[in-house]
């Protein structure tokens, strides 16, 4: 039998649709998506069936651990070193501009402003040890969580505040916070959770 | 790996300057866009993050209004207790009665079969609004004035929340869920009093003698 000759394709392909592809997803991902703040604690908001969705702007973000601690942040970076001057200010602490520039980078801080100093001198991954972030004081004798908030509020009226609380925060802490924002008047406020799915609602029962 | 130029002529007889290939190689530019992606996956978010949009009266306001008190029918009042349970009774304390408390969850069969019973004639009223706005009689303004109109309805429940120190967090936002869910619009959280308390602990120990007969 005659041998049948099979003809030698190239292995070649042309990768310029693959490229088109690749870019086309690359585009769609950078448009539709925002980066993700890193935040100062760890938190598992609890699940809701809400749909509003949080503004992406002017946020004063209130964060609450499981086990009660505080943290504040604030978005917008011009706001920050303003926000943490008046901060210095009150507290007749003094923050030179390098210390300023350092907190316009922090996106939530949990530390009392008499350790802010030390805090905004450790580098930033030296910062998310547990140690430099005991929460921040919200207690009728050294209340800083308000004096964040008011202060905040007389840079822009814009802000809206925002609650992430941890789902296993007990409610003493919510009442607590709760009680400090109504006593600056700031009734108005967005509680962050997370979409409900099937599997939250099993644990319901 | 450049691309093997394919067609080769090896003629002695023309000798002309080598015609290049415009073709380019695009694997690494390829390479380098999948590149891209699996870091913007990875560092970014797609979801925002969701958020329960919730207005508590001021100081001064809610000073005020303890003095205008609710109609006993109306009022419903929940009670979040500890290990996520949740109490409920109807009314107020009238004349030193207790009103009777009964212990429920969150799941659909608990809290919500009892809600929904009690604001049944505002959800069906909505829900009938609903079905009338897919058959486009009228336009979003019209629904959304229709429906305010609806929930301000004179016997609506009005709802007190009240969260015990035990109680947690995901509790008070799966209380306020089921405002949500039953279409509830007057409700309020509120501080504990001592006699929501003790109606807690009454049923508690009720419990256990029950259990110690038995």
């Amino acid at each position: 039998m005659p041998k049948v000759k099979i003809p030698r394709k190239s292995t070649v392909v042309d990768m310029t649709a693959m490229c088109d592809v690749a870019f086309l997803l690359l585009t769609f991902f950078m448009l539709t998506s925002n980066f993700t703040n890193k935040e100062a604690a760890v938190i598992h908001a609890p699940s809701s069936i809400s749909e509003i969705k949080i503004p992406e702007r002017n946020i004063m973000l209130v964060l609450v651990d499981a086990n009660g601690k505080l943290f504040f942040g604030i978005d917008g970076q011009e706001n920050r070193m303003t926000l943490l001057e008046k901060m210095g200010e009150l507290y007749n602490i003094n923050f030179n501009q390098n210390e300023l520039k350092e907190f316009s980078l922090v996106n939530s801080f949990g530390i009392p402003i008499s350790q802010m100093k030390s805090f905004l001198a450790l580098k930033p991954e030296e910062r998310d040890n547990p140690v430099f972030a005991p929460g921040i004081p919200c207690d009728s004798l050294d209340n800083q969580l308000k004096n964040w908030v008011s202060l905040t509020r007389s840079i822009s009226k814009e802000y809206r505040i925002a609650i992430k609380a941890d789902q296993a925060t007990p409610y003493p802490t919510i009442k607590k916070l709760m009680g400090t924002l109504q006593g600056l008047s700031e009734n108005r406020y967005n509680l962050i959770t997370t979409l409900e799915t099937s599997a939250d609602l099993d644990n319901k029962q | 790996m450049a691309e093997i130029a394919q067609n080769h002529r090896k003629g002695p007889k023309r000798r002309r300057t080598k015609k290049l290939s415009t073709r380019v190689d695009f694997t690494p530019m390829v390479d380098l866009g999948f590149l891209l992606i699996t870091f913007f996956m990875l560092a970014t978010t797609l979801n925002k993050p969701q958020t329960m949009e919730i207005a508590l009266p001021s100081k001064e306001k809610s000073e005020k209004d303890e003095q205008t008190t609710i109609k006993a029918s109306r009022a419903i009042t929940i009670l979040l207790g500890k290990n996520n349970a949740v109490y409920y009774y109807e009314g107020t304390r009238e004349n030193d009665v207790d009103p009777v408390l009964v212990k429920t969850n969150f799941s659909p069969a608990g809290l919500r079969t009892f809600l929904v019973k009690r604001n049944y004639e505002v959800m069906s009223k909505i829900r009938e609004l609903r079905i009338e706005k897919e058959k486009k009689k009228f336009s979003d303004e019209e629904f959304d004035k229709k429906l305010t109109a609806i929930k301000k309805d004179k016997n609506a429940p009005i709802v007190l929340i009240k969260a015990t120190d035990e109680s947690v967090y995901r509790n008070l936002i799966d209380a306020l869920d089921e405002m949500a869910i039953c279409n509830i619009d007057r409700y309020a959280i509120d501080d504990i009093a001592p006699f929501d308390l003790d109606l807690i602990e009454k049923m508690n120990a009720e419990k256990k003698n029950q259990n110690g007969i038995q």
